[in-house]
């Protein structure tokens, strides 16, 4: 009886159905139990990969409910990866449309800022840069490459204050709002700050490879007080800036 | 060209974890050697390159591979070769190991080590499996026995045979647990010290040593389960002592996965370790 890694597979995914013939115990007794060590094992190690990756999805849902949940995505969304730092990538979705969860629709936002936290945790490093090659009067036709570690996440919800209030000590309670986060990473730890929806425009135009001016006059579309120097000095501050391009004289 | 460039000393290392970085650094007597996960080090950058890096100047690295699939029925995955590669390039470490397992089915990773049956097709992919990463790595690579909770009724193999013909096929070392030795024994009624007397002592280039958990099965017999979440039970510190009054001296390293305790807690299984070698100096 040969026991092929397809029949194996099949039985794991589906743990209601019957375990392949040809695996045995000790005295010749079918797998049974021993099978299911495998069962969980897959299921045990992939729930424990999201906890790890979502500690605030699983803090707001409880351990019950985020088990359930995972245990469903670990099969709707197997990794097509051995990375698991890179696993969950859907997850954000998942909760978005998940049927149960239509109560607490910030939860998908909520997801996508702890996925965009841990990419920017593993992202490429980049170079201390010089501000003083911002002193040129070319700087409005310049293109700026930001740090890969640099994210942005936008929501009808205060996923940052959220997000506080579940990892940090006495944060306060968040105001009902709409929220857009950036997160710079100035050594290796992610910081997650709330930028205006006129600096994110103006950031999605410089990551898009635009030149400054048209960046800032996007910013200015969505609010004509828009504070350059002060998104600038947020930058600086943040290694969010990992080169600036001049245009060629 | 299947020579390792380096080796890791007979002497006690830990599977490394982020948390115990400072007690590793801080430690007044230091560890010999330091293994990871090859996956947690494929980011593009940031602490854990960082961290690795430091490490790697002060410490003998292995590399122990989690993710490659090696016995699975479809070819190794290309990409996630390259990264094995990349990886090994970069930190020239003094070890890479992997596993007698597979664990990616249709491009879906289960995220487990999961147990092959021991035949000759068997034999010839996971050697071809071996041949071509070797071939890549330009490194001799080591091969690990597994946990099993289960055998197959189609194997026609004892499982140190079937490592030693792996090994004599394509020049790769082996990795030898003897938690994982213990575990299949007790699950698969056999006598631990006649699985040690089969296997190829001389190829072995590192011994796990890892905790385990106890259940039964449902008609009553034990089943043990690797679990990697406490401390080295009794019985494997004897059969260690076993294996190294026939093998000599070798690379030990305590695994502790999941419940990761504090670094003294770590750093006493370490010098359990250290004991048991110096039966054999």
């Amino acid at each position: 009886m040969i026991v092929s890694q397809s029949s194996f597979h099949a039985a794991l995914r589906q743990p209601s159905d019957p375990i392949p013939k040809g695996l045995h115990g000790t005295d010749g007794h079918p797998a049974g139990r021993r099978f299911n060590v495998y069962r969980n094992n897959v299921a045990t190690s992939l729930m424990d990969a999201l906890a790890t990756g979502f500690p605030v999805i699983a803090k707001l849902l409880g351990d019950a409910n985020f088990k359930n949940l995972a245990r469903d995505y670990q099969w709707q969304n197997p990794p097509k990866s051995p990375l698991m730092m890179k696993y969950g990538e859907r997850f954000s979705d998942f909760l978005l449309t998940h049927p149960a969860l239509g109560k607490i629709p910030y939860l998908g936002d909520v997801a996508r800022l702890e996925y965009a936290l841990r990419l920017s945790y593993h992202a490429a490093d980049s170079a201390d840069f010089d501000a003083n090659r911002l002193q040129t009067d070319q700087l409005p036709n310049a293109t700026f490459s930001l740090a890969p570690s640099v994210q942005l996440v936008s929501s009808a919800y205060p996923i940052l204050g959220i997000w506080r209030m579940n990892t940090h000590e006495g944060a306060a309670k968040p105001k009902a709002k709409s929220e857009t986060v950036a997160i710079f990473r100035p050594g290796f730890d992610p910081q997650p700050e709330e930028i205006t929806p006129a600096d994110a425009a103006m950031l999605s135009s410089l990551q898009n490879g635009e030149v400054l001016e048209t960046a800032l006059s996007k910013a200015q579309g969505i609010d004509p007080d828009h504070d350059f120097a002060r998104i600038l000095s947020r930058l600086l501050a943040g290694g969010a800036i990992a080169d600036i391009h001049l245009p060629e004289t | 060209m299947l020579d390792q460039t380096a080796h890791l000393p007979p002497l006690p290392g830990v599977g490394y974890k982020p948390q115990h970085y400072s007690g590793i650094l801080q430690n007044a007597k230091p560890v010999g050697w330091l293994e990871i996960h090859a996956e947690n080090y494929m980011g593009d950058g940031g602490r854990p390159l960082a961290q690795l890096r430091y490490l790697s100047e002060r410490f003998p690295i292995s590399v122990h591979g989690v993710g490659l699939s090696i016995g699975g029925e479809a070819p190794l995955d290309r990409d996630h070769l390259e990264r094995l590669k990349h990886l090994c390039d970069w930190l020239n470490p003094a070890s890479f190991s992997e596993h007698l397992a597979w664990s990616t089915h249709d491009s879906h990773f289960l995220n487990d080590l999961l147990p092959l049956p021991y035949t000759k097709a068997t034999l010839a992919r996971v050697a071809d499996h071996i041949d071509q990463l070797q071939e890549l790595l330009g490194r001799q690579i080591l091969l690990e026995n597994p946990s099993s909770y289960l055998a197959f009724a189609e194997s026609t193999y004892e499982e140190p045979e079937f490592l030693d013909e792996i090994a004599r096929r394509t020049g790769c070392g082996l990795l030898l647990d003897v938690n994982n030795v213990f575990v299949s024994a007790v699950n698969l009624n056999m006598d631990p010290r006649a699985y040690i007397d089969a296997f190829a002592l001389q190829r072995v280039g590192e011994i796990h040593l890892g905790g385990h958990d106890e259940d039964q099965d449902e008609h009553g017999a034990p089943l043990l389960i690797d679990s990697h979440g406490r401390e080295v039970a009794d019985p494997v510190w004897a059969l260690l002592d076993y294996t190294l009054a026939r093998s000599g001296p070798k690379p030990l390293l305590i695994e502790w996965d999941n419940d990761v305790p504090d670094w003294p807690v770590l750093q006493a299984e370490t010098a359990r370790a250290a004991q048991a070698l110096e039966l054999v100096a």
